[in-house]
């Protein structure tokens, strides 16, 4: 029995950050799965302020929030390469500031496009691209957000490697197209490519048939 | 750090985000240079430094800038690490503080501007959401000195300025913050007792002032 645990929910992209962080640092943990429509005991006893997933259990001690786990792990095992970190505070600083970026912008808009039809969807891929083109030109020179090899950033913005393909299948539209953003296109297969990456994440057939019925189920609950 | 450093803040003095910083850098005692931003109309340093998201705060630190107020916050724990050290040594209690620094930034700020800045349905809404919020915060405080037990931390860092605040949220919103939430109420004369926050804050009738004015821009009183 590993001393570390997570929970996840197998579709969601916030504990595959931390699969993935486990996974390349070598860390032995055991997963635990959470149907999120019907929540375990632990998960409440263990996440009572948010009751939601991933959260990483270490010696019996729980942490959640996934940005705040990913530093935990890079703290923790600190032996265990690759860093996921700079040391330096300025480039610790960078990449947190991607990371933020990511999730404060990236994720929600590109969620918007994927949920919303007409109108709406066009105006969400507008914002979302003028957003992206920050992250197109950051990448210049660039294997990883992090450098040579994967880092904290890559790491949160490891969800377009694995759920962009979905969405554009289900939705029927281009979100992040070669023409504009070739960089990020490049940085999405190398982050696939990456060791302990691809073969970590869902099998697609489950995701399209999750994400698709997830998707009707929003577009019939708006307002007509 | 050298005393040769260059510190430039770029703030607008009603900015919870840049009283922080500001706080954050008297902590450590650092000198810089401060900068109020007219935010109708961003300097070109402003949008320079900050293009992606052309907010305050900044922090130039000898050219070099950094965005986004809590990250700055860890960048000056960071660099300056030492003296008045912001988180704990020890991994596990940093990520609890981290987990409530991210709390506060998420859960606090929205159902405040809104029980400021509304009334009627809308401002109850507000209060309800933001009296949840508190009771959290005031059973995680419970009874240490500061958030993040005996020393004072990142987390009070970030909370200590709301309360600046609190006279404006009870006037407005009629009620007792000392009433419903006495440990906090508590721990707010203890902060007040350091100089960073002392020094950083407005008063808070100035605060009521701000908001007063932004209330009858929007026709409430």
């Amino acid at each position: 029995m590993a001393e570390v645990k997570l929970f996840r929910a197998w579709s969601s992209p916030f504990p595959l950050r931390i699969v993935w962080a486990l996974e390349v640092k070598g860390i032995e943990y055991d997963m635990i799965y959470e149907d999120l429509s019907n929540k375990s005991s632990m998960l409440l006893q263990y996440n009572p302020v948010y009751k939601k997933v991933p959260v990483l259990l270490h010696k019996g001690k729980p942490i959640s929030e996934s940005l705040v786990i990913l530093e935990y792990i890079e703290e923790t095992w600190k032996s265990k390469t690759p860093s996921l970190l700079p040391g330096d505070p300025y480039q610790r600083a960078m990449a947190r500031f991607w990371a933020k970026f990511g999730d404060d912008k990236i994720l929600p808009l590109i969620w918007e496009a994927f949920i919303k039809q007409g109108k709406d969807q066009e105006e969400a891929l507008i914002a979302a691209h003028e957003n992206l083109k920050y992250l197109e030109v950051e990448l210049r020179g660039k294997k990883f957000l992090g450098g040579e090899t994967v880092g904290f950033a890559d790491l949160t913005f490891g969800w377009l490697a694995n759920l962009v393909s979905v969405f554009e299948e289900i939705a029927g539209v281009t979100l992040i197209d070669h023409e504009k953003f070739p960089l990020l296109l490049t940085w999405m297969k190398n982050f696939m490519d990456a060791p302990k990456i691809r073969e970590t994440w869902p099998p697609r057939d489950k995701l399209i048939n999750h994400f698709r019925a997830l998707r009707e189920t929003l577009i019939a609950k708006e307002p007509k | 750090m050298a005393d040769d450093d260059q510190v430039i803040l770029l703030d607008f003095w009603v900015s919870l985000f840049g009283m922080r910083v500001r706080i954050a850098l008297a902590e450590k005692e650092i000198k810089y240079e401060y900068r109020n931003e007219d935010l109708k109309n961003k300097s070109d340093l402003l949008l320079k430094m900050n293009p992606v998201n052309k907010k305050i705060p900044v922090l130039i630190h000898n050219g070099k800038p950094v965005c986004e107020s809590l990250i700055i916050v860890q960048y000056i724990d960071e660099v300056w690490k030492d003296r008045s050290p912001f988180m704990p040594s020890d991994p596990y209690e940093r990520a609890q503080a981290r987990f409530w620094v991210d709390f506060i930034d998420k859960k606090v700020y929205l159902p405040s501007v809104r029980l400021a800045t509304t009334k009627g349905e809308e401002q109850e809404a507000a209060k309800k959401e933001f009296f949840e919020v508190f009771e959290i915060l005031e059973g995680e405080l419970g009874d240490k000195p500061y958030f993040q037990g005996e020393a004072f931390g990142f987390v009070d860092i970030l909370l200590s300025t709301y309360t600046c605040y609190f006279h404006t949220f009870e006037t407005f919103g009629n009620f007792s913050m000392e009433v419903k939430f006495p440990k906090i109420t508590a721990w707010t004369k203890r902060c007040m007792q350091r100089e960073s926050v002392a020094k950083t804050l407005p008063d808070p009738k100035k605060m009521w002032e701000v908001v007063m004015e932004r209330r009858k821009g929007l026709g409430l009183d």
